[in-house]
């Protein structure tokens, strides 16, 4: 969902005008956040096993093409088939090619957030091919047509009574129930339905082992095994980045992944996928989409370390108060912000700047990326490349001129203290953002540096 | 022991009561104290607003006025932070490293250097501690509530050196307030809700005051809290530390 015409700031103050809801929001994320701290003080040795997470990443990342060549044999070895796209269209492409040739008309998938970033479902409509989202929260955001809210929990900004209306209208269930388990019963049948007719699903990916070329995908419903066991085809899509060197590392990133993302020791099911059923076809696309541009980055290849928890999102103050369709992007949040802007630096110039650098989400990223370092570092590259507004480009070059030279410094900061007092109107109006919900301080009569001087002068005298 | 004292703008326009506090509390504690007249500001504004390439003239400034002391210590730790990590002067390269070296956090100072055990102040009053960020997760000034670790906060350690301060727990112990520099402006009505959430904990804890190492954060907490009129008002830790008996 790209913007052109809104930006961060622009959707989170629309968010932010409904008070109550963004109270909720916030508690239910931060709920979400104190069970991840919960997990993560129970497991010994939890900030070593970042490290190691971290480390293996690294070195993954150093060495991609290698493993990446190696996945594709294995894989090729297991008897799936291999593609690789170097962009989204090419992506968008290479899947409806897949499904024409097999004539499928009616196909599900399960979460896939790199299908989110190429935009696979509209495309694949506007080509007559219906899809049907099949993790439960996705399959809401769906029938409400809207994005995901946020990677791990798709429909987190949505009320139950918001998804009792939805289903009502959709599914037929009776006006005005939103009892959780009845809701997600009514899921379960209508979904039971799609996975049975379903001709081909798409499935993401969590982890893809070189060693072996299988690949894991986690969900908490099972929905990924009901579609791969189902379909005639299985296409699984996923980002060069997803690639790890050995089945023993998974020992690693599962027991990080499920307690960094909502706390869960685990999630329900951890399933691999490495040789078609009998009679089916398995399709692996590897995806490029800016990753090897990301990689070629020093300051922001450790973003491609990513596994998708969605940990950085639930710590964010910004974010538990902004929601996740404020940052207009498939990946929201703090990491979001650190890898939208290298598929497009002009569409999220906004969102490095979505932060106040409270550097809690590298804080608690399983794989310890330095997000809040990466977001400042973005800020400069937005800036050099020309995408910073020039209103702000002329107020920074003005503080400037004022910061480095001591003599403007002080003339300038007597008369701001002094019109402050003197007409307080000038800088107390709605056209200072600063006041519209706060109070200016009260500008004292003399600075520090003037209350020094005279100070010291009395004290030599004396 | 020669120390540099660094008052940051707008605690030196604002706040001049902060630098009287930091001045007197250091020189109380045995310090040498100068101010070293004609110093501005560490850059900070506009580094985090992506234009750190103009941050050169403050950058130079700053190597003028620091360099050759023992400490350099300010009662700021956003401040504090931007010098440590971006302060660079490339014809005086050593002088700036020297300076990344020996800038300190007042509290940290207080505890890591001086080594502070007791301290001569009262301030009868409960007190809530609002952990910045840039000190909280920036400086290591206390233990983060994301990483499993050993708990410790040096400026808790100091406020509890305070005759007759009750300092009261909170909900979210390091949850960030929302100032953020530009974003305060920038992202407005985010920064405000933050702000409010921050002081909301605060009130339900019944803290007279909130106290904190950096003004920035107080300032904008202040002005919520003047515009909405609530029961409660900001001070720095220097001005608490600094309260006499």
């Amino acid at each position: 969902m790209n913007s052109h015409t809104t930006d961060h700031a622009t959707l989170a103050d629309k968010f932010n005008e409904n008070e109550p809801r963004v109270n909720w929001h916030d508690e239910t994320l931060w709920w979400v956040r104190k069970k991840r701290d919960r997990m993560a003080w129970s497991v010994s040795g939890w900030e070593k096993l970042r490290e190691a997470a971290s480390d293996i990443k690294r070195h993954v990342l150093g060495n991609l093409h290698d493993y990446l060549v190696q996945f594709e044999q294995q894989a090729i070895k297991n008897g799936a088939i291999v593609h690789w796209a170097a962009d989204a269209a090419e992506h968008n492409k290479i899947v409806l090619e897949i499904l024409q040739q097999h004539q499928v008309k009616r196909m599900v998938k399960s979460k896939s957030m790199l299908t989110e970033e190429c935009h696979l479902n509209p495309h694949l409509e506007a080509n007559g091919i219906d899809v049907i989202d099949t993790d439960l929260g996705e399959r809401i955001v769906q029938l409400a047509k809207e994005p995901p809210s946020h990677i791990v929990l798709p429909c987190i900004h949505k009320k139950k009574e918001e998804i009792g209306e939805l289903f009502h209208e959709h599914l037929g269930t009776p006006a005005g129930n939103a009892d959780p388990q009845f809701l997600t019963a009514a899921a379960r049948q209508h979904l039971r339905q799609e996975f049975l007719q379903a001709d081909a699903a798409i499935t993401g990916v969590n982890f893809a082992v070189a060693e072996t070329g299988e690949m894991v995908v986690c969900t908490n419903e099972g929905n990924a095994d009901m579609g791969a066991h189902l379909a005639k085809v299985h296409i699984a899509c996923m980002g060069i980045e997803k690639i790890i060197p050995k089945r023993k590392h998974l020992g690693v990133f599962l027991r990080l992944l499920a307690r960094s993302a909502t706390g869960q020791p685990i999630t329900t099911y951890s399933s691999h996928f490495r040789q078609p059923n009998p009679g089916q076809e398995l399709h692996i696309v590897l995806v490029d989409n800016g990753r090897s541009r990301q990689l070629g980055r020093e300051d922001f290849r450790n973003s491609l370390k990513c596994i998708r928890c969605g940990a950085c999102m639930n710590t964010c103050p910004v974010y538990r108060r902004s929601g996740g369709h404020s940052y207009h992007t498939a990946v929201a949040g703090p990491i979001g912000s650190i890898l939208a802007p290298n598929l497009d630096m002009k569409d999220f110039a906004d969102l490095p700047f979505a932060s106040t650098l409270c550097g809690s989400c590298s804080n608690v990223c399983p794989v310890k990326i330095d997000i809040h370092q990466q977001l400042y570092k973005w800020r400069q590259v937005i800036v050099q490349e020309g995408y910073a507004t020039s209103g702000k480009k002329m107020s920074m070059k003005m503080m400037t001129s004022v910061l480095s030279s001591p003599a403007t410094y002080r003339t300038a900061g007597k008369m701001g203290r002094w019109v402050l007092r003197a007409f307080p109107g000038m800088v107390n109006n709605r056209m200072n953002p600063w006041y519209k919900q706060r109070e200016m301080p009260a500008p004292p009569k003399v600075s520090f540096s003037e209350w020094y001087a005279k100070n010291k002068k009395d004290e030599q005298q004396g | 022991m020669k120390v540099g004292l660094f008052i940051p703008c707008y605690i030196d326009q604002f706040y001049p009561q902060v630098g009287i506090a930091t001045l007197q509390l250091l020189q109380k504690l045995g310090c040498e104290v100068e101010y070293p007249q004609g110093q501005t500001c560490c850059g900070q504004p506009m580094a985090n607003s992506g234009f750190e390439h103009l941050t050169h003239g403050c950058n130079s400034l700053f190597v003028d006025h620091f360099d050759g002391f023992d400490y350099i210590v300010a009662p700021s730790g956003s401040c504090v932070l931007h010098i440590k990590d971006h302060l660079h002067e490339p014809k005086r390269e050593a002088a700036a490293e020297n300076i990344r070296a020996r800038i300190y956090e007042l509290s940290e100072f207080l505890t890591d250097v001086l080594k502070v055990t007791s301290l001569p102040a009262r301030f009868p009053h409960k007190v809530g501690l609002h952990q910045s960020c840039h000190g909280q997760r920036g400086l290591h000034l206390a233990q983060m509530s994301e990483l499993v670790d050993q708990p410790f906060s040096k400026p808790g350690q100091l406020l509890q050196m305070v005759a007759g301060l009750e300092l009261i727990s909170l909900d979210r112990t390091d949850e960030c307030c929302g100032f953020g520099g530009t974003f305060c402006v920038a992202e407005e009505a985010v920064s405000v809700k933050m702000g409010v959430d921050r002081i909301a904990d605060h009130v339900k804890h019944e803290a007279e005051v909130i106290t904190g190492t950096d003004v920035s954060c107080l300032m904008h907490l202040e002005g919520i809290i003047n515009r909405r009129q609530q029961p409660l008002r900001v001070m720095h830790i220097a001005e608490i530390l600094n309260s006499t008996i």
